[in-house]
């Protein structure tokens, strides 16, 4: 994982997961960034298998699916991101609760209709049960 | 008939092996073989259940099979399968 604190990646991920969001809300939209070294290289949206608009979970097929193919071409998983369709892009008591993967940046997209059109687009470190949210930075 | 099986350990659980990724343990079905993970590596088997059965949020598949299928603790295993362990990737 990287050594700098903070999230570099390309701005048309970013507006990729927004329009992710949008286009599988009412329901929570949800996904992985892989790359190498600390690098983002490719989005992979994944499918919401819970499919509801207050809880999203890889379905367990997927899940193994995607561990294979990072592992297969020594890849990593560099952000895991979900939408939030009606709260603040924070993690909820849940996302801490299973945030299994402490190398990972969690991203949290919120396109709640209050901040409309406006929408938040921020990353945490969830290491232990603590919540630390770090800087963004767009790569153009 | 008890298996020796290789079991794959994610990031997270790493703290109780000793940072080893894979890690080789013995039983006949999958509760032996948690039972077993747990003496070498002890602490490990409150990670994978709780109240006498598999979390709910935690994943493990034997030769790419999930194990809910496959009778989950009482999943039956034979020398060589492999198993991993994979945290659901989920939240709310």
């Amino acid at each position: 994982m990287s050594a700098v604190s903070g999230l570099r990646l390309p701005k048309d991920m970013a507006d990729a997961i927004l329009a992710q969001s949008r286009t599988e809300y009412p329901n929570e939209a949800c996904g992985v960034i892989i790359g190498r070294n600390g690098i983002a290289e490719r989005l992979k949206p994944m499918f919401n298998a819970a499919a509801s608009p207050t809880f999203y979970e890889f379905d367990p097929k997927d899940l193994l699916a995607l561990y294979r193919e990072v592992d297969d071409k020594d890849e990593e998983i560099i952000v895991i991101y979900h939408s939030h369709t009606e709260t603040e892009a924070f993690p909820s008591r849940t996302d801490i609760s299973y945030a299994g993967e402490p190398g990972a940046h969690y991203v949290l997209v919120s396109t709640r209709e209050e901040i409309a059109p406006a929408t938040e687009f921020r990353s945490y470190r969830i290491i232990d049960g603590v919540v630390t949210e770090e800087s963004v930075e767009f790569i153009l | 008939m008890s298996a020796t099986v290789e079991v794959r350990i994610p990031t997270i659980l790493r703290p109780f092996t000793k940072e080893q990724k894979m890690v080789a343990a013995t039983g006949a079905d999958l509760a032996a073989v948690i039972a077993d993970l747990d003496a070498q590596y002890p602490g490990l088997a409150d990670r994978l259940l709780e109240n006498g059965a598999l979390r709910r949020f935690i994943n493990i598949y034997v030769n790419d099979e999930d194990v809910r299928f496959i009778g989950s603790l009482t999943a039956q295993l034979k020398s060589g399968d492999s198993i991993t362990i994979l945290p659901a990737v989920a939240g709310g």
